[in-house]
Parts: C-alpha cells; structure tokens; sequence
C-alpha cells in the first residue's frame, strides 16, 4: 500500500487546526521575534566602563602625599583613556579597596605601591597591583588583557624613549565582525536556536493533543499510514518555521543592521533541512509523552543542549571530549554553523554542504526512528 | 460468507489473558451486540479485528478478508466509532466530514456527492458551519457515525456508542443503525443497556475472555440453565412490593426473586405451581394485584450465566 496515504488529509486538518488556534499561532510566531529583539537590544558583551577604584601610595615616597605620583598619574591617565574602566573612587588604604571590591561596587582595583615612582626612577621593574573581580568571566579577562597591555605598553615607550618605532608591531585585525559588534555574532546564530522552540514544540504537542483527545486512536483504525501521518503533521509547521526563518533573516538584517554576506537564499534553503530535523524530533517526542507536560520536558531535554553545546553560546572547540562528541548530535550545531557562515564569513555550498548532509542523515535517521515508535504505539 | 468470523482468537499481554479462544460469526446486516462486563475484553477483540492489534493465536476475517494477512485492506472496508466520538473540536462539522472522507481517499465530485449523501442521512445540514464543539452530545454522536459512514463501509464497529447520550438521541441513533443495517451494512456493538440488547438481532456475552452465551435475545432468553428444567418464572404485582418479596422469599418452592418496579420477578419449582403459589401469598397477608407467566430478562440471563461462570472459575 502507498505509505503516503492520507498525506493530503493529514496536511488540510493539521493546517485547519493551526490557522483555528489565531493566539497559539500568533505566539509561536512572535516569540521568537521577541526574543530576537530583546537579545539583540539588549547583549552587548563588549565590556565598557567598568567601575574601578585606584589606591595610590606611590606618591609618599616622592614626597607627593596622598595625590600620587607623576609617573603614577601618566598611567592613570592611560586607563582611563582606555573605554573599559571607569575610574570612580580613589581610596587612601588597603582596607577601603578591599571593602568597594567585596561590595561589589568596583569590579577592578589598581594599586600603585610606595616603590612604584621609586623604581621605575631606578629603571627597576615597578609593580603595579590589579585586583580583578572574576564572578563575571567576560569582565575579568578584558580587564585583564587590558591592563596588562596597558603596562606593556607603557613598558616599550619607557625602554625604547618617547617616539621611537617598536621593533614588533603587531596589529590586529578582526575579520567577518570588524566592528566586533555582539549583534553581529549573536543573532546569527540565534535563529537557529529560536528556530527549535517553533518547530519542536508544535510537531510534539499536535500529535500529543489528538492522544489525549483520542482521536490519534480513531486514526489509526483507518487506512492513514504511519509516515503520511507524519509528515502530514509536520507540513504547516514547515511552512511556518520557514516563514518565521525569513522574518528573523529580515529583522535581523533591517532592524539590528546584521549585514549578510552570503547568499540569503542558499541559507533558507539549507534552514530547509534544519526546520525537518526539528520537526522530525517534535514527531519522535510525542510518540513518548503521553501529556503535554510531558512533552515540554522531553522538548527542553532537546532544547537546552541545543542552547550550550551547539556552539551558540560556548566555543565548541573548548569542550571536553564526551560534551564536543555529542554537539555532533545536535541538529542545531550544524545550523549555528551554516547560519554564521552564511552571514558573517560569506560561505557557499563548498564549505557548507557537510553541514547540510549531516542535518539531512539526522533527519532521515530521527524520521525512521519516530515511524517505528509510531508503528509500535498502534499496537 | 459471514461479515465477521473468529475463530479461536486469543489475545495475551504478557501473563494476562484479555481474550481467551473466542469464535463467533456474525451474518452481513446483521446487529451484532457484543456485551460484558468492563475489562472482559471487548474492546481488545475489537482491535483485533480492525487490524490494529495483532493477535496471540487463531483467525478473523471482517468482510472475507484475513485481518493477519491483509489489516490495510479491513482498514479500508470498515468503520469504527468510539465513546469518545473521534471529532476534531476546532474544526466545523463540514470540515471534520472532509477531512475523514479524504482520509478513506475520496476527493473531488465524489467526495462532494458522499458528504451530500451523508449530510442528508444524518440530517446535519442545519448545524454544518458549527464547530464540533459546540454540538451537543447527541448531534456529536451523530456526526460521529457519518464520518464513519462516508466511505461506504461494510462493517461498522460501535464501541459503547450512546454511553452518555440522553434518550431521544439513543433511540434515533437505534433507528439510524435499522435503516442502515436494511441496506446491508453489518454493525457490531457494544454496550451496558439492556434496551440496546433487546433491539439487537444477535448477541455474545463475553465474561473474562471467554464466550458464555451467543444467539438472537430470543434464544438467550430461552437457555435451559436459565430456567432450569422443573422451574418456571412468574411476576406478581402487589401493593407492599418490599415486604412481598420477603414473604415469597420465605416460600421453599422460591429459587430466587427480586423487584422490578412494583412487581416481583420471580423463580419458582413446578412442585409449586402459579395458584398455589399466589394463595400461600394472600395468606401470608401480600395484596396481589395481577400474577403472569414470564420469560426471563436478557439482565436475568446475563446475571445468571455470569454468577454461573464465577462459580466455574472459582470452583478451578
């Protein structure tokens, strides 16, 4: 018998139910957007004018008291060129430091010792002390990479004299996000985890519905086949991830000014691949969740790995062994991938085929998994 | 060739056997009510002749095809309405008919001309742009039958189809199945009313697995082990119905009587025939109104076999 049996069926009642339920819809398709929108707003992970206070003992020595030094005062003047401190307080003991430092109200603490005039004076090496606070990672490693180039580069210009060329000049280029806006990396790759919340959740909750309805079980006793069920099923949440896909393309790009270096429409295509794998998933878990709450579990056991091990927000390359061998699993690792390709690097069909041929097998392979947890529920 | 033939079927779930050697044949247009207690395994034979549980042991055939063998094609040639009324709230009574006709593959004129038919049948016409929701209980129940209807199905599976339907909408329903079942489609019941029973033209109680009584309500009713030989039934009609039946019961000829309303079904021994019997009543004092000869209730019938059929079970 044709396994595509009762496909159209399937499809016109599935659409009617989703165009039925106008605020389930419309929720689906704007939270996403919402999402979008306060993520791109309000994520800016370049770290700006961080609340800092200075202790200067380093004009006792000179006979300056409590104003510091001359040198003390160059260099604080450097860190307060710099955009990422914000000098708000200066304290006039260790105790005063330590206290705005475990209050909270200042991430970094710079400390000039009594030695330190003294002996750059001698051309020794002066210390300069730098208290970071390190509950906040992003904070804590930019303050640290610059004040330590900060101190390098007062370094250089005290050895080689006032405008002398550097031997080595290095220069830093930023590619793909010269502007190294955190719009421009984030909101590539968060379509395609939005993308999962869309397509997962409907697929599992519409299969879900019709058990607790029964009306799944009435289905089953007519000529409708298990594969045409389900892609019957799936077909207006296709249509709508991908419409959703291309507002999220077109806001992301109007509204956030992400530019999009590739070809916009070898990304929709190959999303195509993406939104079926998820859906497949959302098929595979309503044949396991009896309830819709049940659904929502099995959906965020899906969802949250997506979230931290599809490379979105960590680096994947710094993940343990077990963590790196699972993000393979991940429909969404493929996709974050693509999505920045597409968009930040430019990247065609060349580099990104692999990535959609492994989206393709996961599709195929969760589709005959779900089919035959299907076959064995009608029984 | 019969619509429905088992033979031997045996359903086992692990240790448990829900369906234990049944055999029956049921005739094409034949009303066939399949009845018993909740759990003894009526719907699980159910699913196994819709083809959608596969059985442990034996055969069926719905319609002369093998549901082993061929469960797509009795898929196709049946119909089958649950309790629940397998209806989409969300979508109108047109649309829910559409949706179950394309799903048996009509499309088009065809399909057009079936729901045309269907709607008049059903005579739903006036509530076609409602959604299903907001039909009520009866009007649900009907549309439930048309969906199952729209394909022309040979046999149509009716699982405890008026559970829950107030009076009227249980005797149209009745009436619809006669009408349909002139034209030659075969039903296959089950239900608790004992109306219901009455008005089908074939019966099997099922009671834990097995078969324990199988013909018309006539037969049934007719089974020696129901009135056993030398024995016969009688109601009375009195005035003090409840302390009547304590009287009788105290009579040795008495088998067994309980209360009907305002009259007392009786079993009684030939020793003790109907004048004697009622004149030991009036001179213990019971005012009887009106004594007639009765034949058993199929509830007398199903009450009897059933406590007959524990007694075995418990005795093993």
């Amino acid at each position: 018998m044709n396994p595509f049996t009762g496909f159209q069926a399937m499809a016109y009642k599935e659409t009617l139910h989703a165009v039925r339920d106008r605020f389930a819809l419309f929720a689906a398709f704007m939270m996403p957007l919402f999402q979008l929108i306060i993520l791109g707003f309000a994520v800016d992970t370049n770290v700006r004018q961080v609340p800092t206070v200075v202790f200067d003992q380093s004009g006792i020595a000179s006979g300056d008291g409590a104003s510091g030094s001359s040198s003390s005062r160059e260099f604080i003047d450097r860190l307060r060129n710099a955009d990422t401190f914000h000098i708000y307080k200066f304290v006039y003991s260790d105790e005063a430091m330590n206290a705005e430092m475990v209050a909270g109200r200042a991430r970094v603490a710079v400390k000039f010792p009594a030695e330190f005039a003294r002996d750059l004076l001698r051309g020794e090496s002066a210390q300069v002390l730098v208290l970071v606070d390190g509950s906040d990672s992003s904070v804590a490693g930019q303050a640290v990479t610059v004040t330590g180039q900060i101190g390098l580069d007062e370094s250089l210009r005290r050895l080689l004299g006032e405008g002398a060329t550097r031997p080595i000049d290095v220069r830093p280029k930023i590619m793909f996000n010269p502007a190294s806006r955190s719009p421009n990396f984030f909101l590539p790759g968060m379509i395609a985890i939005l993308l999962v919340f869309v397509t997962t959740m409907l697929t599992a909750f519409s299969v879900v519905r019709e058990k607790e309805r029964g009306t799944l079980e009435q289905l089953l006793v007519t000529p409708v086949r298990p594969l045409a069920l389900m892609l019957g099923k799936i077909t207006p949440y296709f249509v709508l991830g991908l419409c959703e896909m291309c507002v999220l393309l077109l806001f992301m790009n109007f509204v956030f000014q992400v530019p999009i270096h590739g070809n916009p429409l070898l990304l929709i295509l190959l999303s195509t691949c993406y939104l079926f794998v998820n859906l497949t998933i959302g098929i595979l878990i309503s044949t396991k969740a009896n309830s819709q709450a049940e659904a929502i579990q099995l959906a965020m056991m899906i969802i949250l790995p997506s979230v931290f091990l599809s490379g979105y927000i960590f680096p994947r390359d710094n993940m343990p062994g077990i963590f790196y061998g699972l993000s393979f699993l991940i429909p969404a690792t493929y996709m974050v991938n693509i999505s920045r390709g597409v968009i930040l690097r430019g990247a065609g069909t060349p580099e990104l085929w692999l990535d959609a041929l492994a989206l393709f097998v996961l599709g195929v392979v969760v589709l005959l998994l779900a089919v035959r947890r299907f076959k064995r529920m009608i029984v | 060739m019969p619509a429905i033939l088992a033979e031997s079927l045996v359903r086992r779930f692990d240790d448990f056997t829900a369906v234990d050697g049944i055999s029956f044949a049921v005739q094409p247009g034949e009303i066939f009510g399949f009845l018993g207690p909740n759990g003894s395994g009526k719907t699980v034979t159910i699913k196994m002749l819709c083809g959608i549980l596969p059985l442990t042991h034996g055969a069926a055939r719905v319609d002369g095809i093998d549901v082993v063998k061929d469960p797509d094609a009795v898929r196709a040639r049946i119909g089958y309405m649950s309790q629940k009324f397998a209806l989409y709230d969300d979508l109108t009574v047109r649309e829910n008919l559409r949706f179950y006709g394309m799903v048996y593959d009509l499309y088009g004129a065809r399909l057009q001309q079936r729901m045309d038919d269907i709607i008049a049948r059903i005579n739903i016409e006036p509530y076609l742009e409602r959604q299903a929701a907001k039909l009520s209980g009866g009007w649900k129940q009907r549309l439930a039958l048309g969906c199952a209807l729209l394909h022309e199905p040979s046999v149509l599976f009716l699982d405890e189809p008026t559970a829950g339907i107030d009076p009227v909408a249980r005797r149209q329903l009745w009436d619809l199945l006669f009408d349909l079942s002139g034209h030659g489609i075969t039903f296959f019941v089950t239900t608790h009313y004992m109306d219901e029973a009455e008005r089908c033209s074939h019966l099997a109680y099922i009671y834990y697995g097995r078969i324990i009584a199988d013909g018309t309500p006539a037969e049934l009713r007719r089974l020696p082990q129901i009135t056993p030989d030398g024995t016969y039934r009688l109601e009375i009609t009195a005035a003090e119905v409840t302390s009547a039946l304590r009287i009788a019961r105290q009579i040795p000829a008495v088998r067994s009587a309980t209360i009907f309303g305002r009259s007392i079904h009786a079993l009684i021994d030939n020793a003790c025939p109907q004048e004697e019997f009622a004149q030991r009543l009036t001179h213990s004092g019971v005012k009887i109104e009106e004594t007639r000869p009765l034949l058993p209730s199929l509830e007398d019938v199903f009450v009897e076999i059933s406590q007959r059929r524990q007694r075995e079970l418990d005795a093993a």
